[in-house]
């Protein structure tokens, strides 16, 4: 007994450093096996194209070029961050909120409506984004509270009907000869997120606004939320054992409306500061939901599901999809960082194995060295 | 009227198909999301025997396409399976990662062999219009796809085996009380890899069906547009029988038509509704389906949780 209390814990068996190494080893495997499928298809240029990928902006040889699309990648990191929120969060109540996609195409829609059509200052689109996206996120929660429909269908109807909504409503606000919707800059200038100077630091990049620690800041909020208030108690707790929390008096139904709200408002916000940076424009004819609600759902498990760590992981997966733009083209195509996200996400199932058999093995070792010290 | 029939019936096919794998796998107690990314793969390996075994008569092309696509979908739903049976993964997560990696994997692949064989040739398109007459034969003016007959088949066989044959039962068995299952000596662990594998075949030959559907080639970049999160609302609203599923495959098969060939219809055409209404239309109807039917739903009990020996 003395020998227990004497044992020092050792930091492999803390369960946030557990969760750190996982995703570090799931970060490694799957970069391993996107270098084998490099090879597979092209052996002379793999290694290129892997360090590639890794460089990412690094790509460029002058410092001001680096900057600026270091800048540009943070902006996308950042709507990755916020979706990859969006997805945590449900995850909490134990809901698979593979919506966020959808709830992303309409808070695009939203913010470029209020933008370019009714002519808004930035702050009313970005609470525009949030609040419809809330509103979809709002519906698959009642059909799940009330009908008991599954969440993920629900989602990916939504996702698809979103789409198409959101093609037909931005049709009336497009260029005359492109799919594309008029860019902000010429169509509403008050509709762009303000600089604030931040964009002087990364090489006049003019894309780099307040959405940036605006994202942070969320994240936060989202940790301070979940962890440093009754509400976020309740919800991990109707997540865990929905029974038990019932039996407590916590209103699960409303809880779980509430919680795909505020998941929808997340993915809704991700659009905003996405969009609203003038960064890109929509296409009215795409046919398939961007992939930036999805790359989500990877970046949420790779983060451990805590909000300070989905922070890293979303800037890792923006940082090797922004490098998949780099490899030669002539030999590999873009898709191969999809490739690699993908498999990270597949390896992500595999974390609470590799938490068991880590203790396990430590377990072990233990109990070796215990024998050992008893002769 | 013909056209719309003979597009209800093979959209209604690829339904049923992938419809009985997610039924399957679901049964066995896998809940297996991952159906569009194994229709993708399956798609994909159907379509390169398509590309590469041109000249072949006719029943050998047939045959060997399907061999070629069952077999790609089997490999790639054991992904799946390894990870939510052994390894007891979060089986949602998986499917969705499954679903990420087909189209990417699909993609990268496509790309590299239309690299390979020219080097301008930069696109995700597998062209295989030759190779597709196979599967067709024409009575009178309707154009009669043999995946029809083979989809009718699986329904058949699909509710043969699982309520009247001994391994049927017992799949069944491991979905709603494995333990139960177990006390009596039926291999869990083995059941449900069964289940996976036939999903992963009957998904497989269903992503084939779906890209020969009235094209004669495929840009796999698109994936499979969504078809695999329908067919699994298909099982749902199946209630996870097979007679219901290809009953309710008919109905999405038929709204999903729609959408191909409404201009052909002076009435719906009068109504002057813009194209995306119609593609928007399967969606929406499932959901509206879904609201009244999950509310009572018999899915298998014990589907999504990881079986634990130790547990009661």
């Amino acid at each position: 007994m003395s020998q227990d209390l004497r044992k020092k814990e050792s930091i492999l068996r803390n369960a946030g450093f557990q969760t750190i190494l996982a995703s570090l080893l799931c970060i490694v495997l799957g970069l391993l096996i996107g270098f084998i499928v490099l090879l597979c298809i092209n052996p002379g240029g793999a290694a290129k194209a892997i360090t590639a990928i890794l460089k990412n902006f690094l790509y460029y040889p002058s410092a001001a070029a680096a900057t600026k699309y270091f800048g540009t990648t943070l902006v996308n990191a950042s709507a990755l961050l916020m979706c990859s929120l969006s997805v945590l969060f449900a995850y909490k109540v134990g809901l698979f909120n593979i919506g966020a996609a959808g709830q992303y195409v309409v808070g695009a829609g939203a913010c470029l409506y209020f933008g370019l059509a009714l002519k808004m200052p930035w702050i009313v689109c970005l609470i525009a984004a949030m609040a419809f996206a809330a509103l979809v996120g709002g519906v698959s929660g009642a059909l799940k509270a009330y009908f008991n429909v599954n969440e993920v269908i629900s989602c990916i109807m939504l996702n698809w009907i979103s789409l198409y909504c959101v093609n037909m409503l931005l049709t009336g606000v497009k260029e005359q000869s492109t799919p594309y919707t008029i860019p902000l800059s010429t169509g509403n200038k008050s509709a762009l997120l303000p600089n604030l100077g931040l964009d002087k630091l990364f090489s006049n990049n003019e894309f780099v606004t307040i959405g940036l620690p605006l994202a942070v800041l969320m994240a936060i909020l989202v940790w301070v939320v979940l962890e440093k208030t009754k509400f976020g108690y309740e919800l991990k707790a109707t997540g865990l054992n929905k029974n038990a929390a019932k039996y407590c008096g916590m209103k699960e139904q409303r809880n779980i409306i509430l919680t795909m709200m505020i998941a929808g408002g997340l993915a809704g916000f991700a659009a905003g500061i996405y969009y609203l940076t003038g960064i890109e424009q929509w296409m009215v004819q795409q046919t398939s939901v961007p992939a930036m609600g999805f790359n989500g759902i990877a970046a949420a498990f790779l983060g451990g599901l805590n909000p300070i760590g989905t922070i890293f992981s979303s800037y890792f997966i923006q940082h090797i999809t922004s490098g998949g733009t780099y490899v030669d083209k002539s030999m590999y195509c873009a898709q191969i960082s999809d490739l690699i996200s993908a498999f990270i996400i597949y390896l992500c199932g595999f974390v609470l194995f590799f938490r068991l058999w880590l203790n396990r093995w430590l377990d072990k070792r233990d109990e070796k060295a215990k024998k050992g010290g008893k002769a | 009227m013909v056209l719309l029939m003979q597009y209800t019936l093979i959209f209604a096919s690829v339904l049923v198909l992938v419809a009985l794998g997610g039924c399957f796998s679901e049964h066995s107690g896998v809940i297996n999301i991952g159906l569009e990314g194994i229709m993708v793969m399956g798609a994909l390996g159907g379509a390169l025997m398509m590309k590469y075994a041109t000249g072949a008569p006719a029943i050998v092309m047939f045959l060997l396409v399907v061999l070629a696509s069952v077999l790609v979908g089997m490999l790639f739903s054991l992904l799946l399976g390894v990870a939510a049976i052994r390894f007891n993964a979060d089986q949602t997560l998986v499917g969705t990662a499954l679903n990420l990696l087909g189209p990417a994997a699909a993609v990268v692949l496509v790309r590299a062999i239309n690299m390979a064989e020219s080097a301008d040739n930069v696109s995700s398109t597998v062209a295989y219009g030759q190779a597709k007459k196979a599967f067709l034969m024409n009575i009178g003016r309707f154009e009669f796809n043999w995946f029809m007959l083979v989809a009718l088949l699986v329904l058949i066989a699909s509710y043969v085996v699982l309520y009247k044959t001994r391994f049927g039962l017992r799949l069944m068995a491991c979905g709603e009380h494995p333990q139960a299952a177990d006390s009596v000596g039926i291999n869990v662990y083995k059941m449900r890899y069964a289940g996976v594998l036939i999903s992963g075949a009957l998904g497989g030959l269903g992503g084939l069906v779906y890209i020969t559907a009235g094209v004669s080639e495929w840009k796999f970049e698109n994936g499979v547009a969504g078809f695999g999160f329908l067919a699994l609302a298909v099982m749902i609203f199946g209630q996870w029988k097979p007679v219901n599923i290809g009953l309710a495959a008919l109905l999405f098969g038929l709204f999903r038509a729609l959408s191909n060939v409404y201009t052909g219809f002076p009435a719906l055409r009068d109504l002057n509704l813009p194209s995306t209404v119609y593609n928007m239309l399967p969606y929406i109807i499932s959901l509206v389906v879904l609201v009244f039917v999950s509310k009572t739903s018999k899915a298998p009990k014990a589907e999504g949780i990881p079986y634990d020996k130790g547990q009661r």
